[in-house]
Formats: C-alpha cells, sequence, structure tokens
C-alpha cells in the first residue's frame, strides 16, 4: 500500500472518529477570582490542546505574575484582550475550543464583575450546560446566586457545581457538602434538571481530568469525566418553524424561501401555513447545492419551494396548520437589562425576534426582581443588570412561541434607536390577546376627504427647545398667522397639557417620555382630522422626537428646533422657573439638572437669539411651504 | 454534506449559511473579503451553498499587497473564473509608489500600509457596509472575543470594551450611515473542523498548502520560500530546494513554511494532528509586539 493511500485510510478513520463525536457548548461562571480561567486554561492543558508555541508564550508570559506560585498562569490563555491581561481581570465573554476523545467543546468564559452579567446572560444563551465556580473559602455568595438565577432564566438545564481551591481549606469534606447543601437549598425552586456536585482545585488539578487521590471520600466523577458524559437532552421543540430569511429568485422560474428549520421536521410534501396570512400551500422541494431532500430536520439551513405562488417575504415564519404560533402586538416577558442607560417604560427600541423586526414599546413594567432573594419590586425603570416582568407592544403583530416551549422562536433582543446598541433581551411568557383582537378600524370618511373639505394638506409641527425659549410665543404668532390664511390649525401647548389629559405624570424621564407619547398620539388625531397641528414642548430626549415622528407616522412630521442659548432662556426666565432650579427647589430641570439633546438635523433650525417672535413665525411658514 | 453522519460539521455549516444570508438580507452593500487560503476557501464554498440556486448577491474582494506568492494570484483568479463571480482587486496606490515593501520598511509597517491602510481604502471605495471575513475564534486570543457581527466606526475603529452582546442567533445588524460591520461566520469552525470539510467537501485549495521541493532559505528558526527574484539575499545567504508546505498563506516574505513530505491533503491532515505549534506561529507579524493582533483589529486590519 503507497504513502498516500495509508494515508487516505488513516485520514478516514480519523474524519469518522471526529464526526461521531458529539458537541457540547458550556459556559463557566462565578465570582470574580473563583478561578474560571485557571480552569479553563487547566482543561486544555490537561486535553493536550496547547501547541509548543503557545505554551512557550504562556511560561514567558507567566514570568513576573503575582497571581500563582505555579509556573504557569492558566488564567493568561484566556484573558485575551490586553486591557484585561494589564488588570488581571476578564472582561467580556472569550469561547474556547477544546476537544476529547469523546466529545467537542466549546466554552464561554465569561466574567464574574457585577457589572458585567449581561455578557454572563449572553455565554449562556447558547450553552447546553454550565459550571458554576465557588470559591471554597467563600461559599456561596451573592454573586453564585445572581449567575444561577440568570441560568435559569436563559434556559441552561443542567449546573455542574464545581467548589474550587479546596486545597486552600484543606481538601475538607464537611465544608464542601456545607456549600452543596446551601446551593441545593437554593436552587431547588430555580427548575434545574440537574446538579452535579465536585470539589477541585483548578490550580493543582485536583478532580478535573482523575479522580484526585488528595480527596478519597469523594466519589463521584472528576470534572472532564462529568462533561463528556453529560447528556444534556435539550427537549428539542416538534413543532415545525421556518422563519425566512431570503426570497431567492434567481430567475423567473425559480422562488425559494431561505431559511433555518428552527423547529421540528418538514418533508416534501407536507402542508405548511403562513403565520401572518394564514396562507397555506405544500411543500415542493426542499433544495439545497448538494441536491434535493427529501426532508430537512431542525438546524437544517435549507431553500424551500411551495407548490403555490403565495406571497412569503422575510420575517415571515412557516409552521404546520395545526400547530400555528402564538400571533399577537401584545405579550409579556422577562426582561435583561444590558446598557447603562436604564430602559424607560414608554420609550420606543426596536424589537428583533427571529427574521422579524418590529417598534415595541414596553406598556407596562409590572415589577423587577430582586434575584438574591426573588422579592418582586414595584419599579419606573430598568437599570443595567436589572431583571424585569414587562408587558410589551409591538407596532405590528409578531408571531412567537413562548421562550419555555422553543427559545427560537421565543427570544428576542431590544435595539436602541439611536446608538444601534443591543440594550435588552427578552424572554416570552405568553401573548396577550386583548391586543390580537383590535385592529385598526377603516372608515369610510377619512384623512383625505377631511383634508379636501378644509382645503389643506394636514402636517405636525413639533416645537422643541428649552423652557422659555420661545416655543409657544413663536407658535401662537405662526397659528394666527395661518388663521389670517383661513387654515384650520390646533395649537398643543406643554403646560396646558399637563393641567388636563397629563396631570397625573411627573417630570421623571419615564413621565417624561409618557407626556411625550400622549402628545404625539394626540396630535396624530388631530392631523388625521384634517388639521394643522403645532405642538409646543420641551420633548427634551432624541429618542422620544422620533418616537413621536414615528407615532405620527405617515403624516408630515416638521421638527423645528426654536434654538435659545441657555443664557438667553435663564435671563428671560418668565415664570422664575430657573431661579427656583438653581436654588434646588425643583429638580430634573432641564437645562438645569435634567438635559437637553438638541436636534441633529431638524427640519427647520431657528437661530432665535434675541429674534422677534413674529420674525421667527414668518421663516417657520415660509419654510413650511402650505399652499 | 455528503454524509449525514457528520453531525458536527453539519451543524457548523448551517450555522454559517444562516449567517451569511443574513447578511445579504441585512445590508445594501456586503462584500466578501477573499484572501485565497483554506479559510477563504470554505468561506467561499458556503457562501455558494447559503444562495444556491442563486450566486452570492456581493463580489469578493483582495487586497493585493503585490507581495502574494505568484502562485495564490494564479488560484485565485482561476477560483473566481470557474464560479463565475465578481472579483475586486485593490492595492494602495500611494503604498505601491512608495515601493512599501516588509524588508526596507520592517513586517510592522509594510503591513499597516499594504494591507490595513488598503482594506480601509478598498472598503471606503465601495462604500461596502459589510465586510465578511474567514476569521476562526480559535485562531489567536483577542479573536477569542470576536463578535459574530462586529462593529466598526466609520473609521474602521473596532472597539473592544464597547462591543454589542450577542445572544441566542439574534444577531445585531444595525448600523448608522457611514459605519460598517465586519462579519465572522466562520467564528465557531476550528482548524481541523477545516480541513475535515475540505476533505470532505472537495474544495479546491491552493497547491501551497501541499508539500513540494520549493527554494527556500532559513533565518531565525523560520523557513522563508523565495517566490521570485525581489526577495534579498543576505551575504553568504543560498536559496535550498527543500520539501516544504504552508499551514497558513500570506505575504511571502512574512510566512515561514514548515518542512514537510505530506503532498496529499490526506497526508497533510494527519501531519496536523500530530503538530506540536499553532498555526499562526508562521505568521510573522503577528509576535512582532505584545498583544500585536489587537493593535491591528482596533485599527482596521481583519
Amino acid at each position: 500500500m503507497s504513502a498516500a493511500n495509508k494515508a487516505k485510510l488513516d485520514l478516514q478513520q480519523f474524519i469518522e472518529m471526529e464526526s461521531s463525536k458529539s458537541m457540547l457548548k458550556f459556559i463557566t461562571c462565578g465570582s470574580v477570582d473563583d478561578g474560571k480561567s485557571t480552569l479553563i486554561g487547566r482543561l486544555l492543558y490537561d486535553s493536550q490542546l496547547l501547541y509548543d508555541d503557545q505554551l512557550e508564550e504562556l511560561k514567558q508570559d507567566s514570568k513576573g505574575r503575582a497571581s500563582t506560585d505555579e509556573e504557569i498562569d492558566f488564567s493568561l490563555l484566556v484573558d485575551g484582550l490586553a486591557a484585561e491581561r494589564e488588570q488581571g481581570i476578564t472582561i467580556d465573554v472569550a469561547y474556547r475550543f477544546f476537544s476529547t476523545s469523546k466529545r467537542k467543546f466549546i466554552v464561554a468564559d465569561t466574567p464574574g464583575h457585577e457589572q458585567y452579567t449581561r455578557n454572563m446572560a449572553t455565554g449562556a444563551s447558547t450553552a447546553d450546560a454550565a459550571i458554576l465556580l465557588v470559591d471554597a473559602r467563600l461559599g456561596v455568595s451573592t454573586q453564585t446566586r445572581r449567575h444561577a438565577y440568570i441560568l435559569s432564566l436563559v434556559g441552561v438545564k443542567h449546573i455542574l457545581l464545581a467548589i474550587n481551591k479546596i486545597d486552600l481549606k484543606d481538601y475538607s469534606r464537611q465544608l464542601f457538602e456545607g456549600i452543596c447543601a446551601e446551593f441545593e437549598s437554593f436552587a431547588e425552586k430555580l427548575g434545574f434538571s440537574s446538579i452535579y456536585t465536585i470539589p477541585i482545585s483548578a490550580l493543582k488539578g485536583d478532580n478535573i481530568t482523575t479522580r484526585s487521590e488528595r480527596m478519597p471520600w469523594y466519589e463521584g466523577q472528576p470534572l472532564l469525566t462529568y462533561l463528556e458524559s453529560l447528556n444534556p437532552d435539550k427537549e428539542d421543540s416538534v413543532q415545525f418553524r421556518f422563519p425566512v430569511q431570503r426570497v431567492t429568485r434567481p430567475n423567473l422560474d425559480f422562488r425559494g424561501y431561505a431559511g433555518t428549520l428552527v423547529g421540528g421536521e418538514i418533508t416534501v410534501g407536507d402542508e405548511i401555513m403562513v403565520a401572518a396570512s394564514l396562507k397555506r400551500s405544500r411543500i415542493k422541494s426542499i433544495v439545497t447545492m448538494d441536491g434535493n431532500l427529501p426532508s430537512a430536520q431542525k438546524g437544517d439551513a435549507v431553500t424551500l419551494t411551495l407548490e403555490d405562488e403565495i406571497d412569503i417575504s422575510k420575517g415571515d415564519v412557516l409552521h404546520s396548520p395545526g400547530e400555528p404560533l402564538e400571533r399577537s402586538n401584545q405579550f409579556q416577558a422577562h426582561l435583561i437589562w444590558m446598557h447603562e442607560d436604564p430602559m424607560l417604560p414608554e420609550r420606543s427600541y426596536l424589537l428583533k425576534i427571529g427574521t422579524q423586526t418590529t417598534s415595541v414599546q414596553i406598556t407596562d413594567l409590572k415589577y423587577t426582581i430582586n434575584i438574591n432573594t426573588s422579592e418582586h419590586l414595584p419599579a419606573t425603570k430598568i437599570d443595567l443588570n436589572g431583571i424585569a416582568v414587562c408587558n410589551f407592544a409591538t407596532a405590528q403583530a409578531i408571531a412567537f412561541d413562548s421562550y419555555a416551549d422553543n427559545p427560537e422562536t421565543g427570544a428576542f433582543i431590544l435595539i436602541d434607536r439611536i446608538s444601534n446598541n443591543t440594550v435588552g433581551a427578552g424572554m416570552i411568557d405568553f401573548g396577550l390577546h386583548r391586543g390580537q383582537n383590535l385592529s385598526w378600524q377603516s372608515f369610510e370618511i377619512n384623512r383625505d376627504s377631511r383634508s379636501r373639505m378644509k382645503n389643506q394638506k394636514p402636517i405636525v409641527v413639533w416645537f422643541t427647545g428649552l423652557s422659555a425659549s420661545g416655543k409657544s410665543t413663536i407658535a401662537d404668532v405662526l397659528e394666527q398667522k395661518l388663521a389670517a390664511q383661513n387654515r384650520h390649525t390646533y395649537l398643543l401647548d406643554g403646560d396646558n397639557f399637563r393641567h388636563g389629559l397629563n396631570k397625573d405624570l411627573g417630570f421623571t424621564d419615564a413621565d417624561r417620555v409618557e407626556n411625550i407619547r400622549r402628545v404625539a398620539e394626540v396630535a396624530r388625531l388631530m392631523a388625521d382630522s384634517g388639521l394643522i397641528v403645532m405642538t409646543a414642548f420641551i420633548s427634551p430626549f432624541r429618542r422620544e422626537r422620533r418616537m413621536a415622528r414615528e407615532i405620527v407616522g405617515d403624516i408630515d412630521f416638521i421638527e423645528v428646533f426654536v434654538d435659545t442659548s441657555l443664557e438667553i432662556c435663564e435671563a428671560r426666565d418668565p415664570k422664575g422657573m430657573y431661579a427656583k432650579a438653581r436654588r434646588g427647589e425643583i429638580p430634573n430641570f432641564t437645562g438645569i439638572s435634567s438635559a437637553y439633546e438638541p436636534p441633529e438635523r431638524a427640519d427647520i433650525h431657528l437661530d432665535a437669539g434675541n429674534r422677534s417672535a413674529e420674525e421667527l413665525a414668518d421663516e417657520v411658514l415660509r419654510q413650511l411651504q402650505i399652499d | 454534506m455528503s454524509t449525514a453522519s457528520h453531525v458536527h460539521l453539519q451543524r457548523l455549516e448551517a450555522e454559517s449559511i444562516r449567517i451569511l444570508r443574513q447578511v445579504a438580507t441585512d445590508f445594501e452593500r456586503p462584500v466578501l473579503l477573499y484572501s485565497v487560503g483554506k479559510d477563504s476557501s470554505v468561506l467561499l464554498h458556503l457562501a455558494m451553498k447559503a444562495f444556491y440556486p442563486a450566486k452570492p448577491p456581493f463580489p469578493l474582494l483582495h487586497v493585493d499587497t503585490t507581495w502574494k506568492f505568484r502562485e495564490m494570484i494564479a488560484f485565485r483568479d482561476a477560483t473566481v473564473k470557474r464560479l463565475g463571480l465578481e472579483l475586486i482587486v485593490h492595492t494602495n496606490p500611494e503604498g505601491l509608489a512608495a515601493n512599501t515593501n516588509p524588508f526596507t520598511h520592517g513586517s510592522s509597517r509594510y503591513t499597516d500600509i499594504m494591507k490595513t491602510e488598503a482594506l480601509r481604502q478598498a472598503l471606503d471605495a465601495g462604500k461596502y457596509d459589510a465586510a465578511i471575513g474567514g476569521a476562526r475564534r480559535d485562531e489567536e486570543k483577542s479573536r477569542a472575543k470576536e463578535r459574530v457581527f462586529s462593529h466598526r466606526t466609520k473609521h474602521h475603529v473596532w472597539d473592544p470594551k464597547n462591543q454589542r452582546p450577542e445572544l441566542w442567533s439574534l444577531y445585531n445588524t444595525r448600523i448608522n450611515p457611514d459605519e460598517s460591520m465586519r462579519v465572522f461566520p466562520l467564528s465557531n469552525w476550528t482548524e481541523t473542523d477545516i480541513w475535515a470539510y475540505i476533505y470532505l467537501q472537495d474544495i479546491p485549495m491552493s497547491q501551497l498548502y501541499l508539500a513540494a521541493e520549493r527554494p527556500v532559505v532559513e533565518r531565525d528558526g523560520d523557513l522563508l520560500m523565495l517566490d521570485d527574484d525581489r526577495f534579498p539575499l543576505n551575504p553568504g545567504e543560498k536559496p535550498k530546494m527543500r520539501s516544504i508546505r504552508f499551514r497558513t498563506l500570506g505575504c511571502y516574505p512574512l510566512t515561514a513554511a514548515i518542512e514537510s513530505t505530506a503532498s496529499t491533503l490526506a497526508e497533510v491532515i494527519l501531519e496536523m494532528r500530530s503538530s506540536h505549534t499553532s498555526e499562526r506561529s508562521g505568521r510573522l507579524i503577528d509576535n512582532d509586539q505584545a498583544a500585536s493582533m489587537e493593535k491591528k483589529k482596533k485599527e482596521g486590519y481583519f
């Protein structure tokens, strides 16, 4: 046999061996200094996955570091970013790969600092199991509880509780059992399928790959053996779910729907239904570059063609007719907040679920959860790393399952409209059906007919600027000028609004957001009736002005920035408000103790300064070009 | 996949296809960074699969430093022709005019001008809002923390402390005007996975990955191949013919070869199994300063 042929034969054995391995994704978590990075480094080292050059670099780097007396500081292997290496802490999620003869592993190493809890939720969202590290000297800590709760919330079912640094506690069985008992009683209500407890020393290698001789009393598996044999038996969703990513139309003869099955399976000839339109058809073919398939399973990325030409686009979800998704524009969900800026109810965010993206608002912040005590706390906002239960309302109805039924169709992220950051991660509990039956009623007499009768095009002119910048005065003059042209108008004024419709609202950030939402809704209704609507509200936040623009929808929305400097406004101070605010008598006063975010691109920018209201109103009128 | 039993690779393949489709759907002007190496070959193969029976709805971009192995350029052109795809080749014109090369300018400055700066120029010129690359998390420490969808400012800067959390398979693809995204569909593949997939799918590869007699000089223990007569020899240095191959392909003066007799893909994979050095150790640019990859990435290097 030639060398090449022999190589081919060996290779086939190798590939067979490699491919017969299953894969386990797990996350390591615990408090700062519990030794997570050391444990992963130890696993890589003991499974001999380190190359010589990596080992040499590691030995070099380990010199002169105080964190260990050993020759090699394993934590250096996983602490990748330069900043972390300088500070000696882990600040982000790192993914590591190793394999044994039985299994391939992807490890998410996540930080223990409280402010980085979002990263832990990120790592947990794709994990089959978790190693939760506890420092034997400290026992179950607040962080341990927090992380266990997040694991349970995100649906990780299998917990390996590793009591680390047991060497520093004389390998004490009593201590080990005490910590385990405390954790188990706490975790009872968290719904894990299994909790396995192992006393280890990541630094010394006790109970990592082999059972330690220094703990003859421990009769369980060493850590690696446990990871190799764990059956994650995720209850795979059996209901067919296919979110459409793209419509593939290479030519007129082919129309396919590209996507990944995220639940169940499908066979050629099966009947399917589109979640939004309830249209039905049958699977004609399951197309891949390697040839058409008779059937496809959860996880497969394929392109489906159908027997009938029905209207399907990206964002649609296909399912079996007897197994529909929920469809609603309102639902309840658990939310993990992931950004420094707090979540404010009524603020508008983008929601991404599967291949669907839409506007969303939190309509009811029911409570936040103190995860150390499981206590429900009333709240008006959610801070970074906060966990809350909320009701949501989306602009368009979405198709979803509960997260417990299928994480792929029940998980969503929230995106900030300005920064585009991912600010929240949500898990849907259930749909709220009051939204489902509320559809927009269309009437015969519509905006067009009402506008024609008034012989004008309805618009919303949205004035924004500091208190005393001249918004109301300019709007007042503008309205008089419009009235003189026989225009039908209405002016919504901030102070007047707060005496009536919004008298239940204060001046906290959350209340300001709700204030603007109501104003925008009223402005829309009035413009829909055919009126030219002017609003004069400080409306200090960009997001809310953008939200107002969205609420107003297809009616023209003209943002007018009355740009008067704080000095001038403060000098005017017609109601003595600035003086009071300066004395600290008014909290949250815009410009003094609360921010004003000037528009980046106002439709009309009034360099107001000391110009007269008459002059400024004329400028607005000219730019509005009302014919 | 040719056989249904390769569960692990099937999952990786499906994940990559899903990511590629999302790029094409969510971005207006995506581009695939094609560097001719083995990872690029796998990436391109997956792109062909993701949009089948249509062609990938984005062009390929190759940043040509003019110091690539000649065989790489020939392979690149043959591949593009075979698949019927659009290829954009960019070389930094100022760098070219200044005759920037790794010998007189040093590897760090040369890489900065002919690779990092050239890439920024090409991305700006094409107004590309998403650049798809073949980097893997198992390659290097700072890559282990890279997102699948990795945000870049309008100056192509990566801020490793301010990365968006990436949960489930819900990738946040939103960017503001002038910003861009780097996308890494092979994030979860390992070197072993790449080779096994190339073998099973019979993906065409550059011959440089296979051992052959080639002219080399040895410097500081690194075997450097002489691809043309631009390679300046030190006094007394004489190239020798040795049987070598490459584990990774870059610019030829910066990519060290390994001594090997593995002249078939099967032999290469078996040899790799018993290897004791990581693949990037052949990349001389990684080692020229501490945390050098992270620094380069912040500046816009892939």
